[in-house]
């Protein structure tokens, strides 16, 4: 790679600080398209700690983002409840289902591995799409909520700037939690249960614990992703939770780069430009965001974060050995 | 010179980045101009309802030359997927970066939904053109001061339609709908005046949205029924009668609008022959206005309108009255909305105002599918010729506007079956 791990954490750095200090110079739609970014980006990095670094393919991660989602909106319509200073509150719940639904669900799907696994989820993410299309007198049906406002306490939320600077700080603080995760000695295990799994049972490591754990905390930043949802959007609908979310969110992972947390944010952004911004240009955006899929796959396995490496390499290749010796 | 070019090809991109940022501060200069943001399905399942919609408005508009009394029409059709969390992303883009004045469209009530509280949020008008959701302009009405409904809602057309039902003898009716809110809709109007005149509805059967293979349930209707009462959507449409047919079941067969519109019946056989529907347009309307219009959409599109069409040219034209009205300036959103649910208007689906929870009132047509030639058509074709009409329809029928609106939305339970068998 180009950066040394604190050169990279520079950079994640300066990026933070241009979309903090840049905002207020964006137009609203702008804002509106990274302040999406930013949320699914949450939901694409705790997929990513399944994904990329335990090597569980999941594809029911749209699952918690609807569990925050519809908490939020259930709790706002039925209860007035979290449109003001309770907005902590609801955070916390949200991340509390989303953790929880994640903690049943890995009950069933964390025993199989490979395409079971991928199977077992997304089949329990289907349970949660059908509970929110057919339990109507609860979810709306298929006509979701609505959320009466974004909450406001001290400052307005319903203001685009305001909502995009909160979204920016819990992703600021999901991507350090995240962070410290995967380099904590849990998250060093998790890539070893990735890498050859009879291994790091037969050194004495519970498994099995470690991937429900894993799963555990992918769920509950699900959940706080899908709080954040709601209020960007002030609809929740059944088309939260169906499939095609689960597989964006895989996607966004696959084509930002598995395993290097910020690939995920990398691919959500990539992924609403072309899909809410291009779709708005021309008609056929589809077969751009189709194409540029499948030369992901093709030619960058390690997604785009892979591209530094690959330049790296290509250019080694160009100066030949006797060129890198003299470096 | 390629070197140049790739040069140059990257500025544009940055140029291109720029302008994404920048593009929205320019305000609008020209006063004259009308900027109409347009939400309907491009891609995806309902990408050919969609087509008809953005085809009736823009039909219009080429017929006035693109300007309403003056003002410029900048038309910006946006995609909403039939997603309605995309519908409000596209929504915000056109108020936020298009500047348009008001939006227009979207197709499922869900949609219907989702766009309302944009237009609360935004300020910003939104005429439903499409979506049928009986809410919008019923309980949450005063939720959405924004809002104003050109095209119908789900239950209109079903209570004259229950009535109607009650004169032809009907005693005894089975209701199978796609399990969803407009299925419930238009069901539910259904049952409550067909059974407020006597009607009974002996079985409800809620077959999932998108159902192909109605195998499992159509053994299961009463074999005591007088009639059947279908309300399907999209591709179920064209399923349901054909297995019915093919399982030898020779009842009268009724239907909601969306069964057999002209966006589906078209691709329809002869099963459906005989079959009735209600709705507030039918393209086989006998009046002159309205074999101009079909005549004129048929030459251009190469299809025969249908109530998608016929809606969204109805929407373009109410929009150029209120213009002719203020002189060809934007009166803002409050104005617009309160001038035009006070005007009248003579559509080519016929007489149509609008009540004063801005929905419109307008004539609903009991609909008989018959094989024929019509307006000088050389073949034999399936039209939906009209049999009976029933002027100035209100969302609320003849039960008074409080009495209706203290009961709930009809959903799945409502009205309660206590017919049922």
């Amino acid at each position: 790679m180009f950066l040394t791990d604190r050169g990279k954490l520079w950079t994640v750095f300066v990026i933070v600080l241009a979309l903090a200090i840049l905002a207020p110079f964006a137009s609203a739609y702008v804002i509106l398209l990274v302040t999406q970014a930013l949320i699914l980006a949450i939901l694409a990095m705790s997929l990513d700690i399944l994904l990329g670094f335990t090597g569980l393919p999941s594809l029911g991660q749209a699952a918690y983002l609807g569990m925050g989602a519809y908490l939020t909106a259930i709790l706002a319509t039925r209860y007035d409840f979290g449109l003001g200073w309770s907005f902590w509150v609801v955070i916390v719940l949200g991340i509390l289902i989303g953790a929880a639904t994640a903690a049943l669900f890995g009950l069933f799907a964390i025993r199989a591995a490979g395409v079971s696994f991928l199977m077992i989820t997304l089949a329990l993410g289907m349970c949660v799409w059908g509970l929110a299309y057919r339990w109507n007198s609860m979810t709306g049906g298929d006509n979701g909520i609505n959320i009466p406002a974004r909450p406001k306490f001290g400052i307005q939320l319903a203001d685009g700037v305001t909502y995009y600077y909160l979204v920016l700080f819990f992703f600021v603080m999901s991507l350090a939690m995240l962070y410290v995760l995967i380099k904590s000695p849990f998250g060093r295990s998790l890539v070893g249960i990735r890498e050859r799994e009879l291994r790091m049972r037969i050194l004495g490591y519970n498994t099995w614990l470690h991937k429900y754990i894993a799963f555990v905390i992918a769920g509950g930043f699900g959940g706080l992703a899908g709080v954040l949802w709601a209020h960007l959007n002030g609809i929740v609908s059944p088309q939260v939770v169906v499939l095609a979310t689960s597989v964006d969110a895989l996607l966004m992972v696959v084509l930002g780069g598995p395993g290097t947390l910020v690939g995920g944010a990398i691919g959500a952004a990539v992924v609403v430009f072309l899909r809410d911004y291009l779709s708005t240009v021309v008609p056929w955006w589809q077969y751009v965001l189709g194409g540029v899929y499948v030369l992901t796959i093709l030619y960058l396995p390690g997604g785009l974060m892979g591209i530094p490496a690959r330049i790296r390499r290509w250019r080694e290749e160009q100066a030949g050995p006797g060129q890198e010796k003299k470096r | 010179m390629l070197h140049k070019l790739g040069g140059s090809c990257s500025w544009m991109v940055v140029m291109g980045c720029l302008a994404l940022g920048v593009s929205v501060s320019r305000t609008s200069a020209a006063a004259e101009e009308l900027r109409i943001g347009f939400v309907a399905p491009m891609t995806g399942g309902f990408a050919q309802v969609g087509k008809d919609m953005s085809n009736g408005f823009q039909m219009y508009l080429d017929e006035v030359g693109g300007s309403f009394a003056g003002a410029k029409v900048k038309f910006i059709v946006e995609d909403s997927e039939a997603k309605p969390p995309v519908a409000v992303r596209k929504a915000e883009k056109l108020v936020l970066q298009d500047k348009v004045h008001m939006l227009v469209g979207g197709l499922l009530a869900s949609t219907g939904y989702a766009l309302a509280p944009v237009s609360t949020r935004q300020k910003t008008v939104y005429i439903a053109s499409v979506p049928s959701a009986d809410d919008l302009t019923q309980r949450q009405s005063a939720d959405y001061p924004y809002v104003i409904r050109t095209g119908w809602s789900s239950s209109q057309p079903s209570h004259p339609f229950g009535e109607w039902a009650c004169q032809q003898g009907y005693k005894r009716i089975v209701t199978i709908g796609a399990d969803f809110a407009f299925g419930y809709e238009v069901v539910g109007g259904f049952q409550r005046a067909f059974e407020s005149c006597g009607g009974k509805v002996i079985q409800k059967i809620w077959p999932p949205l998108g159902t192909q293979d109605f195998g499992p349930y159509i053994p299961t209707l009463k074999k005591d029924a007088d009639a059947i009462f279908t309300l399907m959507a999209g591709p179920m449409s064209l399923q349901f009668p054909k297995q019915l047919a093919d399982a030898g079941i020779k009842k009268p067969v009724l239907g909601g609008g969306t069964s057999y519109d002209e966006f589906v019946l078209p691709s329809m056989g002869d099963e459906v022959h005989g079959h009735v529907s209600a709705l507030q347009y039918s393209a086989a309307l006998d009046t002159p206005k309205n074999a101009a219009f079909v005549k004129k959409y048929r030459e251009k599109y190469g299809k025969v309108p249908s109530y998608y069409s016929e809606s969204n040219y109805t929407t373009a034209q109410m929009i150029h009255e209120v213009f002719k009205k203020t002189g060809g300036k934007w009166p803002g959103a409050q104005k617009f909305i309160e001038t035009l649910s006070k005007m009248k208007f003579d559509a080519v689906r016929g007489p149509v105002h609008f009540d004063d929870m801005r929905n419109p009132v307008q004539n609903v047509y009991i609909k008989k599918i018959e094989r024929k030639k019509m307006f000088g058509y050389p073949n034999d074709e399936l039209w939906n010729t009209v049999t009976k009409t029933y002027p100035n329809v209100s969302q609320f029928w003849n039960y008074g506007k409080t009495e209706f609106l203290k009961q709930p939305v009809y959903s799945r339970d409502y009205p309660p079956c206590k017919f049922c068998e």
